[in-house]
């Protein structure tokens, strides 16, 4: 049961605010951006997604920069609270085509709309993007989404490939393209998340993926689709699996997917509603070949003095680029000044050295499969450390994001959509990307 | 400071109009289209609309625009419709005249010949919540309940709710309960079902309190037909109304243990759904449902780690956070279980550290000899990290690993490693580990002496620099000083560096760390006396003269000791310690099963059951009949109990009755770990006496003689009915007062001043017993005696009650502790009274009342 719900901008402003109870005061929302704003005095630590001030409990999740916020006095599923704030959020993006400050404020009448009819009295309804539909009446108003930064996940597709039409992710359920027609499509993204942890040697002592299978529809008649896997992926710990399977952890499907020949061939078959949603959640600790391996060197070269050298190697295939590359690495708190040496053909790297978190940060714009690079770094200190040096510093952390690559070697084999004439040729989008979750190496 | 208010009308700036010249602005602009028909005006008007909510939904106050917001809403665009609905339902309670303007066009919209009008007409005509206006909404109600088109029912039976929020008394005269129960049971749409269920349950646990009849109907909801005929459909409903199934399914007692292995087949595939509230509210079906078998309800914990850990790595951090604290729950009750799966509690760099605190203590928890070595390491790659309160748990949690005991070599490498890192949370952290460590290896004393060359050259480094900056934080030195006292012996520095530290006095500006000084120069002295004298002559002058009252008054003692014979002194600052085994957990094991109940809600998220934060009038239908099992002052006995007072009043009961619960749970265990007992509060007692209560409840309705079958369960189950219909002692002429008032914090006061005046152990009548399972039963019986509960608690089958009472026409007041034990149906009272000598004759008059219980 939830008596408010509201969504904050990044500087607490009241986008929309929806009171369903009238249990809990009026400026909640207020007591709310104080507390998550201060949760401690250092500011260092973010607020849990759920607390309790003077009886009433807040929920929050961040998405796309909002915050967007329940309220209540009762004892209930923090869970169920959360997944609806989430899906609320996935259903004005389904519906507004792009989510942020800007086209929230521009079509707060419709998310109220929508926010009437997803709950009442504080009990959810439907959050069906495609039921909702016959309740919606307003039209959404389209904000330029070439000038707006891309968000979320599917943005990288925009900047990673440029056969996809860059429209495709701010598409609105129910506004018209222009020209009246709507195009027949469906996105099928592999999308996984890796985490790795090298020790001091190299030796991968963690890893871990956690995968999934989003779909977005913009199928009209709502035809059956077919999704193929892996023939030899497997589900939990099977001892006699062979070397070259795929053996996931665990999954866990959205409703809509029937599992009856999931059994036999791997075949996922279901009727996809419309909107954004995953087909398949999966999680794997199978060992995997990491995308980078990392070499991080730290040498103490004088009494003040010390040289970082950190090396990058790309272990894939070099038909394939890894973007947006930045790596990290905090330095021992006593360091006033970096200089850093790059190799010679590194294009479009920057380094910087963050002087108020003590931290050097490296992009690399492009990194080509099977490439190498090296990046130096003389740190001068201004006072003598005491301690060991390895302890000061690292690990070495780096996030990226790799289209077309799939850590897992979990594939959609194929996707077919039910025929309803031989005219009927809808698009089919299946694509991949591995972004990096934590992956880190340590000195 | 604080962020920046988002309302415009506090803070007008130039580039913004003042929130009052903007409404002037808008009234003016409603009026001139409110009577145009003129092509283009609902245009217009939607944009004046939208203005006005946006006004709305930044706070300022546009509630004086209702007049002319109703007049505009003449329209049959429904975009402009349902912005005047949303308008309205805002603002209708503070203008309930205007309110009725409303009505009108409302009432109309209900008879729409589109359902999604009516629909939406009947939403906001039950939104208004204005009482005088409530005669209007029953017709449309009722004929919405009715409505052919399931989206108007869906509606309706949320109005429904709205409608007893307003005006309880015309919602239940309307019979509309009854209407949803038929509904419930019978409406071919599975929303229509969901709200139906939601419904009920939050109109019958309100009424409860005052209704026996809805607290029955409220238990009819976890009747076997309800929960199958729900389950049966449970695929068809939306995942979130599987969750409302699902919580409802939680509180249902199967008859048997087939019924539990068909429930939990039936369900099994709902682990494997993406949302994670459903795993959860699933998860919690299944724990619950084995509770008292406990070789499935392990099987359970594996069966669900799985599904439970993907939904942490899937989702979005938030989503992960609310499973991870469940998974954290369960870690702490069983760790074993998760031993292996260590590693998917190892903190990312990257998580929060909300995240990070959980996750640390799941390590803590699985570590044994297998895996000690592998958490050690990472915790200790944690220690190096730039996030100090993370890494300063992350010691801690090497500390408390060290306590357990395994490889506490290895671990104490280790902590002494910390020392070297010259970070000053990192030695304060590792010193006070150290110090529990030592104080834990008493037992270990060979290894101890082993490690001591060592230990004390690092501590004397670390002394060495203590005037320098090193070791600022007070809780480093201080444990940095009670090792030199406590290790003198084999610390050839330890006087002097002590001396040293004695003549420093005044610059140490905490008084933890003079504190300890004092009792480290007085242990050093009994181990090492001529080379201490100085020092502990110097430390208790400067303690004499120490502004602090705390370390004046420990120097005054230890001299006045002193002075008294050195050989007392000695055994009371240097006692023979006792190793320190495992630390006192901060939470009762009571307080843990509680949160394990309330499994799936905010409990497991605060660490604390739900009576800790929610009021009373806001425990939903989670708690469900939970009265009983909530420690809680009774409303009705004290309207003065603030709050604060009633948690306090809570905690000290809980704490006395940790013992005898402790006993009772031993005692009922009988060697399995989840048996009977504790099953979901009071509404659900253990097995045996819910089948019991169902009997009695249905034999003893009319007369106040059980039939000869319910003996013979009775008898079977081992109850003593003696007691039970045999003649009941026939009151003394003692009366009481029936309005007698007292406070709770009085009453504490009270019992704690009185002596105990009178304790009497008796059985119950197996009727009594059986009408514990309700709810407040007892308490009303009570009161119907002149005798007032005001607290209550426990847990199936051992209930504590506190009562009092006064004596008529006089200010003698009586107080009463009474245990049952619902099992075996023993119960025993103590009496505490401000006039002794008429306790006997209370205690009477109170057993008297308290065998007419149940037979009613």
């Amino acid at each position: 049961m939830i008596s408010q719900l509201f969504v904050l901008s990044q500087r607490g402003d009241n986008i929309v605010f929806r009171d369903y109870r009238r249990d809990v005061h009026k400026a909640s929302a207020e007591t709310f951006f104080r507390k998550v704003k201060f949760w401690n005095d250092d500011g260092e630590e973010d607020a849990p997604p759920v607390f309790n001030v003077d009886g009433v409990n807040y929920f929050h999740v961040k998405v796309a920069g909002l915050l967007f916020v329940a309220t209540n006095r009762v004892n209930v599923s923090p869970s169920l609270v959360l997944e609806l704030l989430q899906r609320i959020a996935r259903l004005i993006k389904d519906y507004l085509g792009v989510l942020n400050e800007d086209s929230l404020r521009k079509n707060f009448v419709l998310v109220y709309e929508l926010l009437d009819e997803v709950i009442d009295f504080g009990y959810a309804q439907t959050t069906s993007t495609e039921l909702l539909k016959s309740y919606i009446f307003n039209e959404p108003i389209m904000i330029d989404s070439a000038v707006m930064p891309p968000l979320g996940a599917a943005s990288i597709f925009v900047k990673g490939n440029k056969r996809m039409p860059s429209t495709v992710i701010t598409k609105s359920v129910v506004a018209n393209e222009p020209g009246g027609r709507k195009r027949e499509e469906i996105f099928v993204d592999v999308i996984e998340k890796i985490s790795v942890t090298f020790n001091s040697s190299g030796y991968i002592l963690t890893s871990e993926i956690d995968g999934t299978i989003q779909m977005k529809s913009y199928l009209t008649g709502n035809p059956e689709i077919r999704l193929a896997l892996n023939e030899d992926l497997s589900i939990g710990r099977s001892d006699y699996a062979s070397s070259t399977a795929v053996i996931l952890d665990d999954c866990n499907f959205h409703e809509s997917v029937h599992l009856d020949s999931f059994d036999t061939d791997r075949t996922l078959s279901l009727v996809p509603p419309e909107g954004e949603f995953p087909v398949m959640n999966y999680r794997m600790t199978q060992p995997f070949k990491p995308p980078f391996r990392i070499n991080a060197l730290l040498e103490e070269t004088g009494p003040l003095k010390a040289e970082v050298i950190i090396k990058v190697c790309a272990d894939f295939n070099p038909s394939i680029n890894a973007n947006t590359v930045l790596v990290q690495m905090p330095v021992p708190k006593f360091t006033n000044r970096v200089n850093f040496e790059l190799d010679r053909e590194s294009v479009g790297n920057t380094t910087d050295f963050k002087e108020a978190n003590k931290r050097l940060e490296w992009s690399i714009k492009k990194v080509v499969g099977g490439a190498e690079h090296t990046l130096r770094a003389k740190l001068t200190f201004s006072q003598e450390l005491l301690g060991n040096i390895m302890k000061e510093a690292g690990p070495v952390s780096m996030t990226f994001d790799i289209p077309m690559y799939h850590a897992s070697r979990l594939q959609v084999k194929y996707l077919q959509i039910a025929k309803k004439s031989k005219a009927h040729n809808p698009y089919r989008w299946v694509r991949y990307v591995t972004q990096a979750n934590s992956y880190v190496a340590r000195l | 400071m604080a962020p920046p208010p988002a309302h415009p009308q506090r803070s007008p700036s130039p580039s913004q109009p003042s929130g009052k010249s903007e409404v002037t602005d808008l009234r003016s602009q409603l009026r001139q289209l409110a009577g145009s028909r003129a092509p283009g005006a609902d245009d217009a008007k939607r944009d004046l609309f939208k203005k006005v909510i946006s006004n709305m939904t930044i706070g300022i106050d546009v509630s004086s625009l209702f007049g002319e917001m109703v007049m505009c809403s003449a329209t049959s665009d429904i975009v402009l419709k349902k912005m005047c609905y949303l308008y309205v339902g805002n603002y209708a309670k503070v203008n309930p005249d205007l309110a009725l303007l409303t009505i009108n066009f409302l009432q109309r919209d209900c008879k729409d010949d589109d359902p999604m009008i009516r629909g939406l007409a009947l939403r906001s005509l039950c939104s208004l919540r204005v009482a005088n206006l409530v005669e209007y909404l029953v017709g449309p109600l009722g004929s919405g309940l009715k409505d052919n088109n399931s989206y108007v029912r869906t509606v309706a039976v949320i109005g429904v709710v709205k409608l007893y929020h307003i005006s309880a008394s015309t919602c239940l005269d309307a019979d509309f309960p009854a209407t949803l129960k038929h509904l419930m049971l019978n409406d071919p749409d599975t929303q229509v079902v969901a709200n139906c269920l939601s419904a009920l349950q939050e109109i019958w646990t309100l009424e409860s309190t005052s209704s026996e009849e809805a607290a029955k109907e409220r238990e009819t909801l976890v009747s076997k037909p309800v929960i199958y005929y729900l389950l049966n459909r449970i695929k068809e409903f939306s995942e979130w109304a599987q969750c409302l199934v699902l919580e409802l399914v939680a509180k249902y007692i199967p008859s048997d243990n087939s019924e539990i292995f068909d429930i939990m087949n039936l369900l099994e595939d709902r682990l494997q759904h993406a949302n994670g509230a459903v795993v959860l509210a699933t998860s919690k079906v299944f724990l619950h449902l084995t509770l008292s078998m406990a070789d499935v309800h392990q099987q359970v914990y594996e069966r669900i780690k799985a599904p439970l850990l993907t939904q942490v790595s899937a989702g979005s951090p938030e989503q992960s956070y609310a499973v991870l604290s469940h998974l954290h729950l369960l870690v702490m009750r069983a760790p074993y279980i998760f031993s292996s799966d260590y590693k998917h509690f190892y903190c990312q760099y990257n998580e929060p550290s909300y995240v990070k605190k959980l996750k640390l203590e799941m390590l803590t928890a699985v570590a044994n000899e297998s895996n000690t070595y592998d958490i050690v390491t990472e915790l200790c790659e944690y220690a190096a990290n730039v996030d100090i309160p993370i890494a300063r748990e992350s010691i801690r949690a090497v500390g408390k690993i060290a306590l357990q005991q395994y490889d506490v070599n290895a671990i104490v490498d280790r902590l002494l490693q910390f020392l070297e890192m010259e970070k000053d949370y990192v030695t304060c952290e590792a010193l006070t580990n150290t110090k529990l460590e030592s104080s834990s290896m008493q037992v270990l004393v060979k290894d101890l002496l082993r490690k001591y060359p060592q230990w004390s050259q690092d501590c004397i480094a670390v002394v060495g620099n203590i005037s320098s900056k090193n070791v600022q934080e007070p809780k480093a030195k201080a444990a940095l000083i009670w090792m030199l006292g406590e290790y003198s012996q084999d610390m050839p520095d330890a006087p002097y560096v002590l001396e040293s530290l004695v003549e420093n006095w005044d610059e140490e500006h905490s008084a933890e760390v003079r504190l300890h000084l004092l009792t480290a120069v007085m242990k050093c002295f009994f181990k090492r006396a001529p080379e201490t004298q100085k020092a502990l002559g110097a430390a208790l002058a400067a303690g004499l003269a120490d502004f602090h009252q705390d370390v004046h008054d420990r120097a005054l003692f230890y001299y006045r000791l002193l002075q008294y014979k050195v050989s007392v002194a000695e055994s009371v600052v240097n006692p023979p310690k006792q190793a320190v085994s495992v630390f006192a957990d901060s939470q009762s094991s009571e307080i843990k099963d509680r949160i394990f109940d309330e499994f799936n809600s905010l409990s497991v998220i605060y660490q604390k059951p739900s009576y800790m934060f929610t009021d009373k009038e806001h425990r939903g239908t989670l708690e469900f009949s939970d009265e009983l099992a909530n420690l809680s002052i009774n409303a009705e006995a004290g309207d003065s109990a603030v709050p604060a007072q009633r948690v306090e009043a809570n905690d000290n009961d809980l704490l006395l009755s940790i013992t005898e619960k402790e006993e009772g749970r031993d005692a009922a265990s009988n060697g399995s770990a989840y048996s009977a007992p504790s099953y979901d509060g009071a509404s659900a007692t253990s097995a045996a006496s819910q089948s019991l209560a169902d009997l009695a409840f249905s034999s003893t309705s009319g007369s106040g003689q059980a039939p000869a079958s319910s003996f013979a369960i009775d008898d079977l189950l081992g109850l003593d009915f003696s007691v039970g219909a045999a003649a009941t002692p026939s009151p003394p002429p003692l009366s009481l007062n029936p309005k007698a008032v007292l406070d709770p914090g009085t009453f504490q006061q009270k019992w704690r001043q009185l002596p105990l005046s009178l304790s009497e152990d008796f059985s119950l009548s197996p009727q009594g017993v059986a009408a514990l399972a309700t709810s407040n039963a007892l308490l009303r019986h009570m009161q119907s005696h002149s005798i007032h509960c005001i607290a209550s608690g426990g847990q199936s089958p051992n209930f504590k009650f506190f009562f009092f009472a006064q004596k008529a026409e006089s200010a003698s007041i009586y107080l009463v502790e009474l245990l049952i034990n619902s099992s075996s149906a023993k119960s025993q009272i103590k009496i505490k009274a401000d006039d002794q000598s008429t306790s006997q004759a209370f205690s009477t008059l109170f057993q008297s009342a308290l065998s007419k219980f149940g037979t009613a």
